[in-house]
C-alpha cells in the first residue's frame, strides 16, 4: 500500500507559474471585479451595489447595439477571411524561391502595427486626396465620414487586408504538412479537384482552421485601434465596436463601475464562446476507440485464423 | 487488362544530377503476376509511380496496349495502386472509402454495393464497414487501403507498393494468399513491390530484381536462385547469400592469392573478376577441392550451415542434415560446375566455373 503511494511533490514546480499568472492576470482582473461591484465616489466613500452595474450593462441600449454590431462584424470577418485565406493559400507556390517570396509578400500586412494600419487607411480612403478614396469616387459616391455603409465596408476591407494573411499562412502550413501520398491516392481513385479539396484537404486542415477561426473571432471581436483611427466609430455610432464604446465609458465618462462590469462580461463572453466553439469542433476527437485494448488484441488473434469465405466468393476464387 | 511497355524509361528527381531510375526497357505482359524485389531506396516506388502516371519520367515512354500514355494523367490510365502505408479519407466511413473510386467513375449503385461487399468479405472487414477509419487499428486501416485498390473491376493493372509492411506476420500470409487467389481468379496484371524475398518468390510468376535504380535480372524464382546473372541477385536472394571471392583470371584459370580456385567455361578470360557460389552448391568432397578449416557448424534442423575459412577467405556451405565434421578440423569442399559463376567488373555473370582437380588437371 505504502509503496504505491504517489509522490505529488511535482505540483510545487507549478508554483512559479501560478505566481506569475496571479500578478499578470488574476489580480488585475480582481481589481476590475472590485470596481464592478461597488460604487466608488471618493477615496473613503464606496457603496456595495451588488450586480447593479451588470444589470445596467445588460440593459443599456448603446451597449446592446454595439454588441450586435460587433457580432455582425465578426461573423462577416470570418465569412470573408476564412474562405479567402484558404483560396489564397492554395494558390501559393509550393516550393522554391517563389514560395519564399510569396510568404514574405503575404506576411507584410501582419507585421504593420495597428496604429500605422489605421493611419495609412485613413489617408488612403480620403475622398479628396486618398488614392483609394479618389479612385472609388470615380465609379460611385464614396465618403466614409458621411455614409454608414461606406464606413462599414471600409472597416471590413481594411481588416480583411490586414488579417487574411494570418489565415493564409496557417492554411499554407497546414497544406504543406499533408503527405503527398494523399494526393496520389486521390489521383488513383479518380477524385476531382473539388473532391480532393473536400475529402483530403479540408479534413486535414480542420485543426489549423479551428485555430484560424478562433484567433480571427477573438481579434475581430476585440477590434479597437483601426476603426478608432479611421472612422472614430462613426458616422454616428455605426462603426463603434465594443472596445471603442468601453474606452469611451471608462475614460471619456469615467464611469468605472459600469466599465468594470462591462469588461468582465466582455471577457467572459469571449471565453465562453471560444470554449464552446472549440468543444463542439473537437467532439469527435475525444480519447477512446483508437487505443488497442486487450479485447482488440484477442480479436486480432482470432482474425489471424483464416476465416471461411462465403460461397459466392469461393466460386470466384476457385 | 492490358500490356504495359516501358521504353528507355528513366527518372531523376534533381534535374539530371543523379538518377533514381536508370533507363529501363521492358514489357509487363497481360495477366501475369510480377514481383519487384529490391532493397529500400532502389527505385521501386519511382518505377510504380511512373507506370501509374503519378510521376512523369524524365526520359523514355510508357505504352499501355501499344498506346503512348507518357503524358496521360493517372485518372485516364485506369490503373489501381496501393501504397505502403494506410492512406484513407478520414471523414468517410470504411464503406464510403471503398465506394469512392467507383463513385468517381460513375459505376451504378447496385454494382458498387456488390463490389464493396465482395471486397470487404475477401479482406475480412465486413464488420468494420460502418466505422470511421481513424477508429481502426493501423493494420486494419492498411487493409481498407488495400480494399480501395482492389474494388475497381476492370483495371489495366494493380500495383501494390509493399502493401503488407504494417500487417502482422501471420495475417500477412493469409492476405497474400487471398491476393494471389484473386489474381488467379480475375487474371488482372499485378505488380507487387516488396523487399522481402520470400514474399516475392511465393507471389509472382516472374520476379524482377532491382538494385540502385537498375533492373538487374528478371526471371522465375528458380532461375534467380540457380543462375544469378548479377552479383546483387546472388547476394540478395537466398539465405544466406552467395559466397564471393575476388579472383584473377589468366586464360580462364581463376586464382586467388596464387591459389587455384577453378576454371571458367568461357575461354580466354583475363583480368580481375569475382567468383561466386551459393552455399547450397558448395559440396563436401572426399577427393580434390578447396581446403578449409571448419570454424563453426550451425544446426538449422533440416540443414546445417558450415562456416569455413582458410588463410585467405571465408565461405559458408549449406549441407545436408547428416553432414558431420569436427569443429577446428580440416574439410575439403568442391562445387557444382553448373552453379558456380564468375562475374566481371560490372558485376555481370560471364561464365560458369568448374572446380579444378588437384594438380591443375
Ligand atoms: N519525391 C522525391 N524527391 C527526391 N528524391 C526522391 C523522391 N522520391 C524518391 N526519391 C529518391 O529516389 C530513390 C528511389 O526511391 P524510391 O523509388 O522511393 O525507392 P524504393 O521504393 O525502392 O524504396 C531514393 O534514393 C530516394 O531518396
Ligand atoms: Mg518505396
Amino acid at each position: 500500500m505504502d509503496a504505491k503511494r504517489k509522490n505529488n511533490k511535482a505540483w510545487f514546480l507549478v508554483l512559479p507559474v501560478v505566481f506569475v499568472v496571479a500578478f499578470t492576470a488574476i489580480i488585475p482582473l480582481m481589481a476590475v471585479a472590485n470596481y464592478s461591484l461597488q460604487d466608488i465616489q471618493g477615496a473613503d466613500n464606496r457603496i456595495f451595489v451588488g450586480l447593479d452595474f451588470f444589470k445596467r450593462v445588460a440593459t443599456d441600449p448603446n451597449i446592446q447595439d454595439a454588441f450586435a454590431r460587433n457580432l455582425t462584424l465578426s461573423m462577416q470577418v470570418l465569412l470573408i477571411q476564412i474562405p479567402l485565406g484558404i483560396f489564397l493559400a492554395r494558390l501559393m507556390p509550393k516550393s522554391g524561391w517563389k514560395a519564399s517570396a510569396a510568404l514574405v509578400v503575404v506576411a507584410i500586412p501582419l507585421i504593420i502595427p495597428w496604429n500605422v494600419v489605421g493611419t495609412t487607411w485613413r489617408i488612403f480612403t480620403r475622398s479628396d486626396i486618398g488614392l483609394g478614396g479618389v479612385l472609388v469616387n470615380k465609379f460611385t459616391d464614396y465618403n466614409l465620414s458621411e455614409s454608414t455603409f461606406d464606413a462599414w465596408v471600409t472597416i471590413l476591407v481594411m481588416d480583411t487586408w490586414h488579417w487574411t494573411p494570418l489565415v493564409t499562412l496557417l492554411v499554407y502550413a497546414g497544406l504543406r504538412s499533408i503527405p503527398q501520398a494523399y494526393y496520389q491516392a486521390a489521383a488513383i481513385d479518380g477524385a476531382s479537384a473539388m473532391a480532393v479539396f473536400r475529402f483530403v484537404e479540408l479534413p486535414k486542415l480542420k485543426r489549423v482552421l479551428m485555430i484560424a477561426l478562433l484567433l480571427r473571432f477573438m481579434d475581430s471581436f476585440m477590434m479597437y485601434t483601426e476603426p478608432f483611427v479611421v472612422t472614430g466609430g462613426g458616422p454616428g455610432s455605426s462603426t463603434q465596436t465594443l472596445s471603442i464604446l468601453l474606452t469611451t465609458i471608462a475614460i471619456g465618462q469615467f464611469d468605472i463601475g459600469v466599465a468594470g462590469a462591462f469588461s468582465l462580461m466582455y471577457f467572459l463572453f469571449i471565453q465562453i464562446f471560444s470554449f464552446l466553439f472549440f468543444t463542439v469542433l473537437t467532439l469527435d476527437e475525444r480519447p477512446g476507440a483508437t487505443k488497442v485494448t486487450p479485447k482488440d488484441k484477442r480479436k486480432l488473434r482470432e482474425e489471424k485464423e483464416e476465416k471461411p469465405v462465403n460461397s459466392k466468393l469461393k466460386k470466384v476464387l476457385k | 487488362m492490358a500490356e504495359i511497355r516501358l521504353e528507355g524509361v528513366a527518372h531523376s528527381y534533381d534535374g539530371g544530377k543523379t538518377y533514381a531510375l536508370n533507363p529501363i526497357t521492358m514489357t509487363w505482359e497481360d495477366g501475369k503476376a510480377y514481383a519487384l524485389l529490391g532493397p529500400s531506396g532502389c527505385g521501386k516506388t519511382t518505377l510504380l509511380n511512373i507506370i501509374s502516371g503519378l510521376l512523369k519520367p524524365s526520359e523514355g515512354k510508357v505504352f499501355i496496349d501499344g498506346k503512348d500514355v507518357t503524358d496521360v494523367i493517372t485518372d485516364n490510365r485506369n490503373i489501381a495502386q496501393v501504397f505502403q502505408f494506410p492512406v484513407l479519407y478520414d471523414t468517410m466511413s470504411v464503406r464510403k472509402n471503398l465506394e469512392f473510386p467507383l463513385k468517381n467513375r460513375k459505376v451504378s449503385r447496385e454494382k458498387i454495393t456488390e463490389r464493396v461487399n465482395e471486397i470487404a468479405e475477401l479482406l475480412g472487414i465486413e464488420n468494420d464497414l460502418d466505422s470511421k477509419p481513424s477508429k481502426l487499428r493501423s493494420d486494419l486501416q492498411q487493409i481498407v487501403s488495400l480494399g480501395r485498390g482492389l474494388v475497381r473491376e476492370d483495371v489495366s493493372a494493380i500495383l501494390f507498393d509493399e502493401p503488407l509492411t504494417v500487417i502482422d506476420q501471420n495475417f500477412k500470409w493469409t492476405l497474400r494468399n487471398r491476393l494471389k487467389r484473386l489474381h488467379v481468379a480475375t487474371g488482372v496484371t499485378v505488380v507487387y513491390v516488396t523487399h522481402d524475398q520470400t514474399e516475392a518468390l511465393t507471389f509472382a510468376d516472374e520476379v524482377l530484381v532491382m538494385d540502385k535504380g537498375s533492373l538487374v535480372q528478371a526471371g522465375t524464382a528458380e532461375s534467380l536462385f540457380l543462375e544469378p546473372q548479377h552479383e546483387f541477385v546472388g547476394y540478395f536472394i537466398g539465405s544466406p547469400g552467395m559466397n564471393f571471392l575476388d579472383v584473377e583470371a589468366k586464360s580462364s584459370l581463376l586464382t586467388h592469392n596464387g591459389k587455384e580456385i577453378g576454371k571458367a567455361a568461357k575461354a580466354g578470360l583475363n583480368g580481375s573478376h569475382r567468383f561466386g557460389v551459393r552455399p547450397e552448391f558448395l559440396i563436401p568432397s572426399t577427393k580434390s577441392g578447396l581446403e578449409f578449416k571448419v570454424d563453426r557448424i550451425e544446426d538449422r534442423g533440416v540443414f546445417k550451415l558450415v562456416h569455413l575459412s582458410n588463410d585467405d577467405f571465408k565461405f559458408i556451405a549449406k549441407t545436408e542434415e547428416s553432414y558431420e565434421a569436427e569443429v577446428g578440423g580440416k574439410a575439403t569442399f568442391s562445387f557444382d560446375p553448373k552453379r558456380a559463376f564468375v562475374y566481371d567488373v560490372n558485376q555481370m555473370a560471364v561464365s560458369t566455373v568448374s572446380p579444378s582437380s588437384e594438380g591443375g588437371n
